[in-house]
């Protein structure tokens, strides 16, 4: 299968990943080939077979609805590049037009 | 042997410290020495933590001198760098989170601090666990200690070549398409993926989570036993892990395997396998058979679909679990950024390493619209028939015997720019975790001077059995005659 330039810039824009002209091309040439390869998925008759999405015969799982403990604020907002006022900052998400 | 410490199982280790031979503290030392002489030429570790040690190391021997004892009370452990470890950077060797000091302890290593281990650092790894040949470490490669040109199998490597090395113990891993598996064999260490579930995932950094596992990496079957034993069982923070109980690895593992069932699967001794391997391995069978075991002949009919199976599903899973990293909450910043979206992939695209891009990219593609039934959505369903494949052969045996790798370890950057060649080393590890099941490597034998392992597979929590035919093929085998590790000579 072969993967135009389109398709490249598609999916890294989906995937927020800013990548150089040289890796788009390549990622276009190496995407293509291991496309190629997942091909052999297609020779097998898979219309009435259920898919698995995990192994475990597990449900949902449910735990009582009751307040526990949890890691103090500024051990969570240590690591963050930018706080302010025991919050997170980021650059504007919306608009402000 | 006072000065060789270092050389010592978990076992033996313990019973030296149980007798008072040696304290923890002078076997904490002697590790911190061989780490310190040769880590620079293997390349296995990312942080060593000394002072973390020897501290932990003085509370052993203070609990052991109060009375106190415990199958780990006391011995030095790597943690695999995808482990989130309090206040120890934790980064799974990616840019992205350089600098990242988690404010909790991955259930595991809670587990191993509980029962008086001492965690000696964080081990190098394919950048988050996608790799198969250390190669993609955005800080260093790995070398193979039995070869220092060789590669130590991914993603696990630094933990794989850490234990062939004797700078730990033994060593936690985690493995998502045989990152436990591929790296034990190339090294010749004892490698155990138990089933899915079997241990917690809480603070196992994700990739691919309908895969991921925690193992462990040993010297030989009892250490295994030994560390599962006291990692096993269900946690309230992992929804997933198994509320199954938890066995005495140890105090079974040396049952008599007389009339054990061994299935062999032709479709992994076909071609691609190095006849060399596959006399290596055969030989480890009818070790098998000459302790009363039984073989029989089935059929993993669709073992051959396990790779384009695993690469569709994992990088998709990847593609989801990876979007957190983003530079909001943690990693590489970009406290100059303005628009919200460019800041975001502008860090992607600086802080992760061309094999976890190469996957995303993937994974998004498999995910988008159009693609998801053609690719992510056949390839489950691929994995209900590899899933089917195992139950029917269950049926009829007790444990599937195979190799884990085709070839034994390849040279450093032999496959680097063959990302589909790379894949192809995962073949014969895929399988049993597409299928969540539990499954180990052992040493059996040498192929030019490199170690090559037996895979032993079994059925959902049959831990104990995998365990004791292990014990009993190890028991059989003795020492093999292995060469002088190039990291030794």
């Amino acid at each position: 299968m072969s993967i135009d330039r389109s398709q490249v810039d598609h999916a890294a824009e989906l995937a927020r990943l800013e990548l150089s002209d040289d890796e788009r091309e390549r990622l276009r040439g190496e995407l293509g080939q291991i496309l190629q390869a997942f091909e052999a998925l297609n020779t097998l008759d898979t219309e009435h077979i259920p898919p698995t999405a995990q192994v475990i015969p597990l449900g949902n799982v449910e735990r009582d609805d009751v307040v526990a403990g949890s890691l103090p604020l500024d051990a969570v907002l240590d690591n963050a590049p930018r706080v302010e006022d025991g919050q997170i900052r980021v650059p504007p998400v919306l608009d402000e037009s | 042997m006072a000065d060789e410490l270092y050389r010592l199982t978990l076992h033996a280790a313990a019973r030296g410290l149980r007798d008072g031979t040696f304290s923890s503290v002078e076997l904490t030392e002697s590790l911190l020495d061989r780490i310190e002489s040769v880590d620079g030429r293997t390349g296995a570790y990312l942080t060593v933590t000394a002072d973390l040690a020897l501290e932990q190391a003085a509370d052993a021997d203070a609990r052991r001198a109060s009375g106190q004892d415990g199958p780990l009370l006391g011995l030095p452990i790597a943690l695999k760098d995808v482990l989130s470890t309090a206040g120890v950077q934790t980064t799974c060797a990616s840019r992205i989170l350089e600098g990242f000091i988690p404010p909790y302890d991955a259930t595991a290593v809670t587990h191993l601090k509980n029962a008086g281990a001492v965690t000696l650092g964080k081990t190098n790894m394919d950048e988050f666990a996608m790799g198969s040949s250390n190669e993609h470490s955005a800080y260093k490669p790995v070398c193979n200690p039995w070869h220092l040109d060789k590669v130590p199998g991914g993603s696990s490597g630094g933990s794989a070549a850490a234990v062939a090395a004797d700078e730990c113990l033994a060593a936690l891993g985690s493995d998502t398409g045989g990152s436990v598996r591929q790296p034990a064999a190339l090294c010749g260490c004892v490698g155990l993926k138990p089933t899915y579930g079997r241990i917690s995932r809480f603070g196992l950094i994700a990739f691919a989570s309908s895969l991921d596992q925690i193992g462990v990496l040993t010297k030989d079957v009892t250490d295994a036993a030994l560390l599962l034993g006291a990692l096993a069982g269900h946690d309230p923070r992992d929804s997933t892990s198994a509320d199954e109980p938890v066995p005495d690895y140890a105090g079974e593992l040396n049952a008599d395997i007389g009339g054990l069932r061994i299935g062999v699967a032709p479709e992994y001794f076909g071609e691609g396998l190095d006849p060399q391997v596959g006399d290596s391995v055969r030989a480890a069978i009818n070790n098998l058979l000459g302790l009363g075991a039984a073989e029989r002949e089935i059929s993993l009919p669709h073992t051959a679909y396990a790779l384009p199976t695993y690469y569709v599903i994992a990088p998709s899973e990847a593609s989801a679990n990876l979007a957190r990293y983003n530079g909001v909450k943690y990693g590489l910043s970009d406290p100059q950024a303005t628009d919200v979206d460019e800041m975001m992939a502008r860090i992607r695209g600086r802080g992760f390493g061309s094999e976890v891009k190469r996957r995303i990219m993937i994974g998004t593609f498999a995910l988008s619209s159009g693609y998801y039934d053609a690719y992510y959505v056949r390839a489950q369903k691929v994995r209900t028939l590899i899933k089917s494949d195992f139950e029917t052969a269950f049926q009829d045996v007790d444990v599937i015997a195979a190799p884990v790798v085709p070839s034994p370890a390849f040279d450093l950057g032999a496959k680097l720019d063959d990302p589909v060649a790379m894949y192809q080393s995962d073949i014969m590890t895929l399988p049993a975790s597409l299928a969540g099941l539990p499954c180990l490597s052992i040493p059996c034998g040498f192929v030019d001077g490199l170690p090559v392992g037996l895979q032993l597979i079994a059925p959902p929590f049959a831990e104990s059995r995998l365990l004791q035919a292990a014990r009993a093929y190890e028991r059989a085998r003795g020492e093999l005659a292995a060469p002088v590790k190039a990291i030794d000579a």
